[in-house]
């Protein structure tokens, strides 16, 4: 490897993360802010124009306060759990294509923290592996509350993850079929789903795949530990669950790790589902960079739609019970997305090769 | 199915909440250190005590308030005036008066013992302070000035109800030394009911119409 080589992977890879901190910090107040709007009041106002700069604050705040750490804890592993918690994160959008590759100086610079061949499993183990933060973050804080949470968390995480796998095995099934054998790199696939079918509808997964997308949501929200499925956090009965022991910048790591995740589940589901950064980009009339930039508009829009309906879900929807959640998983969502699976492997093996009877 | 209508709904009454917050329909906030809300007409604020438009203070020093004030927080002690430079127009004026407003309920029964409508409350709230002594309010504090307005937060804006506080009321003003001379003596109420908004009397000298007693020289 060169070192102009090396220089770019470096500057992809800091890209990435600073495009990530700064829809963090643009998330937390939008979230303070749609959720304001939803009820009737008006949201953080005070730091910079229209509190913009509310998370900053917020994070200056924890960043000066002491982190108390009680005296029961398991040391080694409450010191650890909020890095597990940060990494897996944003590893994980480290995956994710958010702008169209383009070519300085004969060197392929494509915007993506990394293209790995295997970048769907990467992500799902990714997102397994943050789960041990919430599980080791409850069980070494020596409370009873925090371990009712990081217990949820196992099951829950356990039982969505399934969901969300094979959900996007239909999708990987389907990608297959649509170009040059299978893949599991998202850059793949979002070049997969670049043009239009009959002229105007978009070659997104989401048309054929629909189901699989629904599914998908409604797993990457209980794998957030987003409301209606924070049952890990659950502020009035578990008093904030697994980090209920958490104070200062440890608290605010597992924060930031939260609101990476949401940003990081919905930018794979806009890259897997939604096209990614497919869209016109207008090059006959307008300026180069103008159109190199388009496509880095088109994902973060999609990104945030689905960032919105985060926000939206939650300031409607109740927390379920947790028999409920349990039932949800095991009863509904893994069923249907087996039997999804099923019927659209059925429907692409018939287009490809023929009914059995033919 | 019914799961994913009763979704829908909820989804559309916090969506229809967010457009409608967002043109300002029903935004329910108000910024308040930057924009104060109208209080009601009759909200039991701070005390002041009045002057009559002539400058006299109101306050006769009868202790009539201290003795109805159920939390015990008003303290009273009048004192004669002086007959050349009299502070009010009785025969004794307030020459302490304190209320600890740490104890103060707020109801307003001093208000109403009051025969002179001498001591009244304002829309004025914002009584924080830093510790105990600064929470007992003297006659510093609780004596308008003779524009109508006492110390408080807002120095630039006049007291909201500053007409109310400037109306005369009836019999004392009448009898009043610095008042008229042909009604010295004669008790009188004012024909009109209800406070009235009264000049002051043409045949007032500067002296009378500007108090320059000090409590401490009567």
């Amino acid at each position: 490897m060169s070192w102009p080589e090396f220089g770019i992977i470096v500057i992809r890879v800091l890209l990435t993360f600073v495009l990530l901190m700064l829809v963090t910090v643009i998330n937390v107040w939008a979230e303070r802010k749609i959720v304001a709007d939803m009820q009737s009041r008006i949201g953080p106002t005070r730091a910079g124009p229209w509190g913009i700069l509310q998370t900053v604050a917020d994070g200056l705040k924890l960043f000066f306060k002491e982190s108390v750490v009680p005296r029961k804890v398991e040391l080694g592993m409450y010191l650890l759990a909020p890095f597990l918690a940060v990494i897996p994160a944003f590893l994980i959008f480290m995956m994710v294509p958010w702008g169209r590759p383009f070519t300085v100086g004969g060197y392929e610079v494509a915007l993506q923290g990394a293209d790995l061949n295997i970048g769907l499993l990467f992500i799902l183990a990714m997102s397994s592996l943050a789960v041990y933060a919430v599980v080791l973050a409850g069980w070494s804080s020596g409370s009873k509350y925090p371990l009712i949470g990081g217990v949820r968390a196992t099951a829950q995480a356990i039982s969505y993850e399934a969901a969300m796998g094979l959900a996007m095995v239909a999708v990987v099934v389907y990608t297959a079929t649509q170009g040059d054998g299978g893949t599991l790199s998202l850059a793949e696939i979002v070049q997969r789903q670049a043009g239009t079918w009959v002229g105007f509808i978009p070659r997104w997964n989401v048309f054929p795949q629909i189901a699989a997308f629904v599914i998908f949501m409604i797993a990457i929200v209980a794998e957030t530990n987003r409301a209606p499925f924070d049952l890990v956090e659950a502020e009035q009965e578990l008093v904030g669950g697994f980090h209920t022991e958490y104070s200062g910048m440890r608290f605010a790591m597992f924060f930031l790790a939260e609101y990476v995740n949401i940003f990081s589940m919905s930018a794979i589901a806009a890259t897997i589902f939604l096209g990614g950064w497919n869209g016109p980009t207008f090059e006959s009339f307008l300026p180069g960079f103008i159109s190199g930039l388009l496509p880095t508009v088109w994902f973060l829009l999609k990104t945030y739609l689905i960032v919105f309906m985060f926000f939206w879900l939650r300031a409607t929807l109740p927390r379920l019970r947790y028999d409920q959640l349990m039932t949800l998983g095991w009863k509904r969502l893994i069923p249907a997305a087996l039997a999804w699976l099923v019927v659209s492997t059925v429907a692409i093996g018939i287009r490809q090769f023929g009914t059995p009877w033919s | 199915m019914g799961l994913i209508t009763e979704l829908l709904k909820g989804l559309r009454v916090t969506g229809g909440t967010m457009l409608r917050t967002i043109t300002g329909k029903e935004v329910v906030t108000t910024e308040y250190p930057k924009e104060m809300r109208q209080k009601p007409q009759r909200f039991h604020g701070r005390h002041v005590l009045n002057r009559y438009p002539d400058g006299m203070e109101k306050c006769i020093g009868c202790e009539l308030c201290a003795g109805a004030c159920p939390a015990n927080c008003i303290h009273v002690r009048g004192m004669d005036n002086d007959p050349v430079e009299p502070v009010s127009p009785g025969e004794r004026f307030g020459f302490v008066y304190e209320i600890n407003l740490l104890r103060c309920i707020f109801c307003g029964l001093c208000v109403e013992a009051c025969p002179t409508e001498a001591i009244t409350m304002t829309h004025l709230f914002e009584m924080s302070t830093t510790n105990r002594q600064d929470a007992i309010y003297t006659k510093d504090t609780l004596l308008m000035d003779e524009q109508g307005n006492v110390p408080h937060m807002y120095p630039d804006d006049p007291l909201a109800d500053q007409k109310e506080l400037d109306t005369a009321g009836g019999w004392v003003r009448a009898t009043a030394p610095s008042g008229v001379a042909a009604y010295q003596g004669v008790q009188m109420w004012h024909g009109t009911p209800g406070p009235a908004d009264w000049g002051a009397e043409p045949t007032q000298d500067v002296r009378d119409a500007k108090s320059t007693v000090e409590p401490g020289d009567g």
